[in-house]
C-alpha cells in the first residue's frame, strides 16, 4: 500500500465516517454541547474585523469548490472567455486573501486578549491551526498553480465522485504537486474534527428563520387538552 | 377569543427601600455559576439612572423592541434576511464592558502575606480571566446616584424634561430618586423570541412564562440585542443564553418566584391575569398614545362567564379561574388601574407590572434651614391639583410608565394621592371631610375601592399577596409519558452537563 492510497482513499474513508458518525451522534445525543460558542460578550473590536472578513471569505469560497463540484461543465463553458475566467479567478483569489485576513485577526485575537483566552480550548487551536493551513495552502495553490477553476473540474470532480461513489481513483490525484496535495489531505483533517469541535455550528446555519412564525408558543398540556375536547 | 393564562407579578415602588435583597436572593438560587456571575437575572436600579446594562434604555443603540412601520410591526434590530446576514457580528450587542467584569477579592492574601508593618489587603481579582483588576465600575455603581448627578442625568428617560425642571432634580434640596427592580417582563409578544434565528425560546402557554430552550440555542446571541429590557444574557462558559425563569420550579410546587419571596418591603404580588392571545397583534400594533390602554384591554375579566368558559376550552383548570378572580395583578391592573408595564412604547407587551411612586414629602430651606412645618398647600400630600409641583416629573414617570403619555400618570397618581388623602384624614386627623371625598370621587374612586386599594397595599397576607394555582404538572408530565413506565426511577434520568461545547 502506497502512501497516496492511505492519504488518498483510507484517509478519507475514516475522516467521512467520523464526520458523519460522529455529528449525527452528537446533534441526537448532546444538543446541549452544540453551539457557536460566539466570544462577542468578550471582545468585539477586533472580532467585528475578523470574524466578518473570515466568515464570509469562507463561506463564499466553499460555495465556489461546490459549484465546481456540482456543475463542473458550466464552469468550464464560462472559462471558456479568458475575460470571465480572469474575473472568477480574481475573484476567488480575492476572496481567499479576505478570508485568511480575518483568519489571521481571528487568531491573533485568540492569543492576545486575556478574556478570549480563557474561552479558548485545545480544541479551538487545532482547529484554528487546521484552518491556516487550509486557506494558505489555497491561496496559494490558487496564485502557484493556475488556473485552479480550470483544472478542478477535471481532477477533483471526478475524483470526489469517485470517492461518494465507492471507486476511488487515485490515479487523478496521484500526480499532483505536494501542495495541492496538502490542501486536499487537510480538508479532510477539517472533516474528521468536525463533530469534536465547534466547527459543528456550521450545521446549525438557521436558515429556517426565513420562514418560522415569530413566535413560539408552547403547552405543555396539549395532549390532554385535545382529548378532553 | 382565544384565552390564556399568565402569571403576573406587580411591583408596588412606593415600597421598593432598594435593599437589593431580591436580587442577591435569585443570584444565589440561578447565577451563582461560571460564565453566569455578570448576570443579575433580578436587578434594582436607582431612578433617575442609567440601569444595569449601562443606558440599556437607549435603543438607538442597543436597538431593542419593536418598531412600527406604517402599518407593521418590525424587530427594531434586524429583518429575517438581516439577522442572518448579521449572524457572524452582531453590530447591536452589548459587551462585558457595559455589564461590568464580575470580580471576586483573593481572600488568601490575607492570611499568607509576610509579617509587616502594614495590613494586608485582599485584592480585586477578575471572575473571568482571574487577573488582578482595577475595578471601574459595578452592576450598582449608581446605587442611590451614587454620590454623583452623572447618572442620574444620563437617564434616557428625561428625554422632554425640561432643562429647568432637571436642574433642580440635581439640586441637594430637592433630589429625588426612587428604586426600580426588574426581572424579564415576560412578554405577550417577546422580542427575544422573535429576533432567535434558531428558534430556541418559546412561551408557555399555561402561564406564560418566556423559556430558552439551551438544547437548541446556539449562541447566535440575538435574543440579548432584541430584549429592550436587556434582560436576556450570554453565559460566555457554555455558549448559551440564559434569563429570568420567573422561578417556574417554585411557582408549580406552589412557592413564589424567589425575589418575590426574599422581598423585606413586601412590594411584589403574584397573580393570575387572563388574557386574549388573539388581541396581541393589534394591542401591540396601536399608536404610542393609546398602547397602554390597547394593553389593558387584552386582559380580560375573569368574571364574565364567557371568558371562563373559553379558558376552560383551552384546558385552564378551575383552579386557575378561582386564581384569576382573586389575583392582586387583577385588582391593581384592570380593577383599579394603578399598575403600568414598564415602557410600553417597546410594543413588547411586558406582563409585569409598576405602581408607579408618589413624590416624597416637600421640603424647602428658608434662611438655610430645612423647613418642615409648611403651608398645607406646600405639603406634598394636598398636590392633587397640582401634579407639576410634584418632585418627581410627570414627564419622567410617563416616559418610564405609559409610551409618554402623561393622561395616563395622571390618572394614576390620582388614584394614588386619593388614597393617601383620604387614609391620611382618616387615620391622622380622624375624620374624612367632603374635599377628602371629593378628591376620591375625582381620581374615580369610591370609599370602598379606597380602603381595598389601602388594605392590599400595606397590610395583604402572604395568601393575598401571592395567589399562585396548583400548576398539575403531573398531568402535563402524563401527557408526554407514562408514569408508570418510570416507576420505581430516581431523579430526572440521564441529564447533559451544562459544559461549555465539545
Amino acid at each position: 500500500m502506497d502512501w497516496n492510497t492511505i492519504f488518498f482513499v483510507i484517509w478519507p474513508y475514516i475522516s467521512l465516517t467520523i464526520f458523519v458518525v460522529v455529528t449525527v451522534y452528537r446533534s441526537i445525543i448532546r444538543p446541549f454541547s452544540i453551539s457557536s460558542l460566539s466570544s462577542q460578550l468578550l471582545e468585539n473590536k477586533q472580532l467585528y474585523w475578523g470574524s466578518i472578513s473570515f466568515h464570509y471569505g469562507i463561506v463564499l469560497v466553499l460555495l465556489g469548490h461546490l459549484l465546481a463540484l456540482l456543475i463542473p461543465r458550466s464552469v468550464v463553458l464560462w472559462n471558456a472567455v479568458p475575460l470571465r475566467l480572469y474575473l472568477l479567478e480574481i475573484t476567488g483569489l480575492g476572496l481567499g486573501l479576505w478570508s485568511l485576513a480575518g483568519l489571521l485577526i481571528l487568531v491573533f485575537r485568540r492569543v492576545t486578549v486575556r478574556r478570549v483566552q480563557v474561552v479558548t480550548t485545545p480544541m479551538d487551536a487545532v482547529v484554528l491551526a487546521a484552518l491556516l493551513v487550509s486557506v494558505i495552502s489555497g491561496v496559494l495553490v490558487a496564485t502557484l498553480y493556475r488556473f485552479g477553476s480550470y483544472w478542478f473540474t477535471g481532477v477533483f470532480s471526478p475524483y470526489l465522485l469517485s470517492l461518494v461513489t465507492f471507486t476511488p481513483q487515485i490515479g487523478l490525484v496521484a500526480p499532483l504537486p505536494w501542495l495541492i496535495k496538502l490542501h486536499v489531505i487537510n480538508n479532510f483533517v477539517l472533516a474528521a474534527i468536525f463533530p469534536f469541535s465547534r466547527l459543528v455550528h456550521i450545521f446549525t446555519y438557521p436558515i429556517g428563520y426565513l420562514i418560522r412564525p415569530w413566535q413560539i408558543v408552547l403547552w405543555n398540556r396539549k395532549i390532554r387538552t385535545q382529548n378532553t375536547q | 377569543m382565544n384565552v390564556r393564562a399568565h402569571m403576573s407579578m406587580l411591583f408596588h415602588l412606593d415600597k421598593c427601600i432598594g435593599c437589593h435583597t431580591c436580587s442577591v436572593a435569585c443570584k444565589n438560587l440561578w447565577t451563582d455559576r461560571k460564565g453566569a456571575e455578570y448576570m443579575w437575572w433580578n436587578n434594582v436600579e436607582t431612578r433617575p439612572g442609567t440601569g444595569y446594562p449601562t443606558r440599556w434604555e437607549d435603543q438607538g443603540h442597543y436597538r431593542g423592541g419593536w418598531e412600527l412601520k406604517g402599518k407593521k410591526l418590525s424587530l427594531r434590530l434586524h429583518s429575517r434576511a438581516g439577522g442572518l446576514a448579521k449572524i457572524f457580528y452582531n453590530p447591536a450587542l452589548p459587551t462585558m464592558d457595559d455589564y461590568y467584569e464580575p470580580f471576586t477579592f483573593r481572600y488568601q492574601d490575607l492570611f499568607n502575606a509576610p509579617a509587616g508593618d502594614d495590613q494586608p489587603t485582599a485584592i480585586p481579582i477578575s471572575k473571568v480571566t482571574g487577573d488582578p483588576l482595577d475595578i471601574q465600575t459595578g452592576p450598582n455603581w449608581d446605587d442611590d446616584l451614587g454620590g454623583s448627578g452623572i447618572y442620574a442625568s444620563n437617564d434616557p428617560n428625561l428625554a422632554g424634561v425640561s432643562e429647568e425642571v432637571r436642574r433642580q432634580m440635581n439640586e441637594l434640596e430637592r433630589v429625588v430618586f426612587n428604586y426600580l427592580p426588574r426581572i424579564c417582563n415576560h412578554c405577550l409578544n417577546p422580542a427575544c423570541a422573535a429576533a432567535c434565528p434558531s428558534g430556541a425560546i418559546y412561551k408557555r402557554a399555561e402561564d406564560g412564562v418566556v423559556l430558552v430552550n439551551e438544547n437548541k440555542c446556539r449562541a447566535w446571541r440575538m435574543c440579548v440585542a432584541a430584549c429592550p429590557y436587556k434582560k436576556v444574557y450570554y453565559n460566555w462558559s457554555t455558549g448559551k443564553s440564559e434569563k429570568c425563569i420567573l422561578c417556574f420550579p417554585r411557582m408549580e410546587t406552589g412557592q413564589a418566584p424567589a425575589c418575590a419571596h426574599s422581598c423585606v418591603g413586601r412590594i411584589r404580588y403574584m397573580g393570575v391575569l387572563l388574557y386574549d392571545a388573539d388581541q396581541i397583534p393589534s394591542a401591540a400594533m396601536v399608536p404610542d398614545e393609546q398602547l397602554v390602554e390597547a394593553h389593558r384591554n387584552v386582559i380580560l375579566d375573569p368574571f364574565d362567564p364567557e371568558v371562563l368558559a373559553g379558558a376552560r376550552a383551552n384546558g385552564t383548570e378551575d383552579s386557575w379561574l378561582e386564581a384569576a378572580q382573586n389575583s392582586p395583578a387583577y385588582k391593581f391592573v384592570k380593577e383599579w388601574g394603578i399598575a403600568l408595564p414598564l415602557h410600553a412604547e417597546y410594543r413588547t407587551m411586558a406582563m409585569m407590572y409598576y405602581i408607579p411612586p408618589l413624590s416624597p414629602v416637600v421640603s424647602v430651606i428658608e434662611n438655610e434651614l430645612f423647613k418642615l412645618d409648611l403651608a398645607e398647600e406646600r405639603h406634598d400630600f394636598e398636590l392633587f391639583q397640582r401634579l407639576d409641583a410634584a418632585r418627581l416629573p410627570v414627564k419622567y414617570l410617563a416616559n418610564l410608565f405609559s409610551a409618554g403619555n402623561e393622561q395616563v400618570i395622571r390618572e394614576v397618581m390620582h388614584k394614588l394621592l386619593a388614597v393617601r388623602l383620604y387614609m391620611r384624614h382618616k387615620t391622622v386627623r380622624g375624620a374624612v371631610n367632603s374635599d377628602t371625598l371629593g378628591y376620591l370621587s375625582e381620581a374615580g374612586l369610591t370609599v370602598e375601592k379606597a380602603e381595598a386599594i389601602y388594605k392590599l397595599t400595606t397590610l395583604p397576607n402572604v395568601k393575598e399577596q401571592f395567589v399562585i394555582p396548583q400548576y398539575h404538572r403531573e398531568t402535563a408530565v402524563e401527557a408526554w409519558k407514562d408514569p408508570l413506565a418510570h416507576k420505581g426511577e430516581a431523579g430526572f434520568g440521564a441529564i447533559q452537563p451544562p459544559q461549555r461545547g465539545e
